[in-house]
C-alpha cells in the first residue's frame, strides 16, 4: 500500500501533465483543422453553394483512408513523421503528432455532420438575402451547429484520452504509461485501479462540461 | 415592361433513375406593385418556380428577368445584389434558432452592407412594423408561429426590397393567424408598394389577398386570371377543382338522403354580384313549370366583389328538369349538377 502511494506520489503529477499536454494540443489541432475540413466537405456538397463532387470525393477519400487505420497501426506508421516534427517520437510531443493526425479526420466528419444537420431551410433563407458564404458561416451555420460541434469536441477529447494511453505504451508517457508500467508490468494493482478511477472521473467531467456548454448554446 | 418576367421556364431534376420535370414551359409576367398568387396542389412545382425568381433555383431552360436583370444568366455579384432587393418568407419561417430576433435581422442587414452604427435603429423600425419591437432580445423558440412569421417578414424587408416572395407563408399557421399575416402583407403592399408573389394551396388566402392568380398543375400553368374571375368562373379543370372544393356547400347527409328519395335534381349555382337570383328562379319555375326550392345560399367576397353560391333542388318531370337545367345554364354563370 505504502509502495503504491509512493509510486503515485512520484509519478502521477507528471503523468497527468503529459496526458493533458497530448490531449489538449492534439485536440486543439484536431478541432481547428477538422472544422476547416468539415466546412470544406459541407460547402462542396451543398447545391446552394458550389457543389463540386470531385473535391468532395477526394477529401472524403483521404479522411476515410486515415480513419480506416486502427490507431495502433497509425501510430506506428507515423513514427518517422513524429521524429521529423518533434525530434524524439517517444515523448509526449512525439505522441501528439500521431494523436493529431488521428483527431483531424475524426473531428472533420463530426463537424461535417454538425453543419449538414443545420436546417437547410435556414441556410436557404440566409442565401436568399444575398449574403456571402463567410457571413452565412459566421452568423448562421456556426451558431446553429455550435451545440453539435461542442458535443463533437467532447467525443474527440474522450477518444484522444483513450488513444493517448496507447501512445503512452510506446514511450510517450502519460497516465496510460503509468498504468501499464507500474500497474501491469510491476503488478501494482493499486496503481491500475487508481488510474482507472481518475480516468472515469476525468471523462465524466469532460462530458458534463460539454453538455452544459452545448445546452447553453441551444436556444430552442 | 413587367417587373418580373418568367419566360418559358422549365426545371427538371435528374436523379439516378429518372428525370422529373418540376416546372414546364412556364411564362408569367408580374407587374410592379401587384399581389400575384400561384395556386396549386402540393407538388405542382410552385415552390420550385418561385425559387427561380431569386436564383435559388436555376431554370433548366428559359430565363427569368427581374427589374431588367437576367437572374438566370447573372454572375455571382449581380445575383447577390439582385437578391438584396428580393425578400422571401417561408412556410417554416427559417429563422436562425440560436440567435435573437435582433441578430436574425442584423444578419440580413449585414448581407446588404447596411452600416453597423445605424443597424440598431433599423432593427427597431423593422420589428415595430410587425409589432414585435419589445421582443428584440428574444429567441425564435420563444415565439408563436405567427410571431415567427412576422419576424420572417421583418427580416425579408431589411434591405428595402422591391419584391417579396412568399412560399406557403401561411400554410403552417391556423386560419386566424394566417389572416393576421395576410393583413400585414396587404399593408406592406399598399404602403411600401412592394410587389408580392405568393404561392399557396390555401384558397382562403387566395381569396383575401391575391389580385391576379395563376393555377399550376404538374409543372404547367393551366390558367391565369384575376382572383375574382378565377373564383367566379374557373376555366381550367384544376381551377374548377380547387375553387369547387373551396366554395362547395356540403349538405348534411340526412338532407341528402331525404332529397334522394324525391325525384328531382340538385343544382349548385354560382353567379357574379350581390343580386338575388329570385327573379330568375321565379321566371324559370313559372315558364317551365318546375318547383325550385332553395336549400342553402351564401355570398363570398373576392377582392371586395361578390360571388353568390346557391344550392337549389328542382322537382318536376324528367323533360322539364332538363329544360330547367338548360335555362339555368343560359342565365347563371356556373351551373353544376350535384349527384345525390
Amino acid at each position: 500500500m505504502s509502495e503504491t502511494l509512493q509510486i503515485l506520489q512520484q509519478n502521477l503529477g507528471q503523468a497527468l501533465w503529459e496526458t493533458a499536454e497530448m490531449v489538449i494540443i492534439s485536440g486543439v489541432i484536431g478541432v481547428i483543422f477538422g472544422t476547416l475540413l468539415g466546412i470544406l466537405l459541407y460547402y462542396y456538397a451543398n447545391p446552394l453553394f458550389s457543389p463540386h463532387p470531385l473535391v468532395n470525393a477526394t477529401v472524403g477519400f483521404v479522411i476515410n483512408a486515415i480513419r480506416s487505420l486502427p490507431f495502433l497501426i497509425l501510430m506506428v506508421v507515423l513514427i518517422p513523421l513524429a521524429k521529423l516534427l518533434a525530434g524524439d517520437p517517444y515523448t509526449p510531443m512525439g505522441g501528439t503528432v500521431s494523436l493529431s493526425v488521428a483527431a483531424i479526420p475524426f473531428y472533420a466528419r463530426l463537424a461535417e455532420g454538425a453543419f449538414a444537420d443545420v436546417d437547410p431551410g435556414v441556410v436557404e433563407a440566409a442565401t436568399a438575402t444575398g449574403a456571402k458564404f463567410s457571413l452565412i458561416f459566421r452568423q448562421v451555420l456556426f451558431p446553429e451547429a455550435l451545440p453539435a460541434l461542442i458535443r463533437g469536441i467532447v467525443l474527440t477529447v474522450i477518444s484522444l484520452l483513450g488513444y493517448s494511453a496507447m501512445v503512452g505504451t510506446i514511450g510517450a508517457g502519460g497516465i496510460g504509461n503509468l498504468a501499464i508500467q507500474f500497474g501491469y508490468n510491476r503488478y501494482e494493482t493499486g496503481v491500475l485501479i487508481f488510474v482507472i478511477i481518475i480516468l472515469v472521473i476525468i471523462v465524466q467531467l469532460i462530458q458534463w462540461v460539454g453538455d452544459q456548454l452545448a445546452e447553453h448554446y441551444t436556444k430552442v | 415592361m413587367s417587373q418580373i418576367e418568367i419566360k418559358n421556364v422549365s426545371v427538371t431534376f435528374q436523379n439516378k433513375k429518372q428525370r422529373i420535370t418540376a416546372v414546364s414551359q412556364v411564362s408569367i409576367a408580374i407587374q410592379k406593385g401587384e399581389i400575384f398568387g400561384i395556386v396549386g396542389l402540393t407538388g405542382a412545382g410552385k415552390s420550385t418556380l418561385v425559387r427561380t425568381i431569386n436564383g435559388l433555383q436555376r431554370p433548366t431552360t428559359g430565363e427569368v428577368i427581374v427589374d431588367g436583370i437576367n437572374i438566370t444568366r447573372a454572375n455571382k455579384s449581380t445575383l447577390t445584389r439582385a437578391r438584396q432587393k428580393i425578400g422571401i418568407i417561408f412556410q417554416n419561417f427559417n429563422l436562425v434558432q440560436n440567435r435573437t430576433l435582433g441578430e436574425n435581422i442584423a444578419f440580413a442587414l449585414n448581407a446588404g452592407g447596411y452600416p453597423k452604427r445605424q443597424q440598431n435603429k433599423k432593427i427597431t423600425e423593422l420589428l415595430d412594423l410587425v409589432d414585435l419591437a419589445d421582443r428584440k432580445d428574444n429567441y425564435p423558440g420563444q415565439l408563436s408561429g405567427g410571431q415567427k412569421q412576422r419576424v420572417g417578414i421583418a427580416r425579408a424587408l431589411a434591405n428595402d426590397p422591391d419584391i417579396l416572395l412568399c412560399d406557403e407563408a401561411t400554410s403552417a399557421l391556423d386560419l386566424e393567424t394566417a389572416e393576421e399575416i395576410v393583413a400585414i402583407l396587404k399593408d406592406i403592399n399598399t404602403r411600401l408598394h412592394i410587389t408580392i408573389v405568393f404561392i399557396t394551396h390555401q384558397l382562403e388566402v387566395a381569396r383575401s389577398l391575391f389580385q391576379r392568380v395563376a393555377v399550376m398543375e404538374n409543372g404547367h400553368i393551366v390558367e391565369q386570371a384575376t382572383a375574382y374571375d378565377l373564383f367566379a368562373n374557373p376555366r381550367s379543370a384544376m381551377g374548377r377543382r380547387l375553387v369547387g372544393r373551396f366554395l362547395a356547400t356540403a349538405l348534411p347527409s340526412e338532407i341528402r338522403q331525404r332529397l334522394a328519395s324525391v325525384p328531382g335534381q340538385l343544382l349548385a349555382l354560382r353567379y357574379r354580384g350581390e343580386d338575388s337570383l329570385d327573379p330568375i328562379i321565379t321566371k324559370i319555375a313559372g315558364e317551365i313549370g318546375v318547383n325550385v326550392n332553395i336549400i342553402q345560399g351564401r355570398i363570398e367576397y373576392v377582392q371586395a366583389k361578390a360571388i353568390g353560391v346557391l344550392t337549389v333542388f328542382v322537382t318536376g318531370q324528367a323533360a322539364q328538369l332538363l329544360a330547367a337545367i338548360k335555362a339555368f345554364k343560359q342565365q347563371v354563370d356556373q351551373v353544376e349538377v350535384v349527384p345525390l
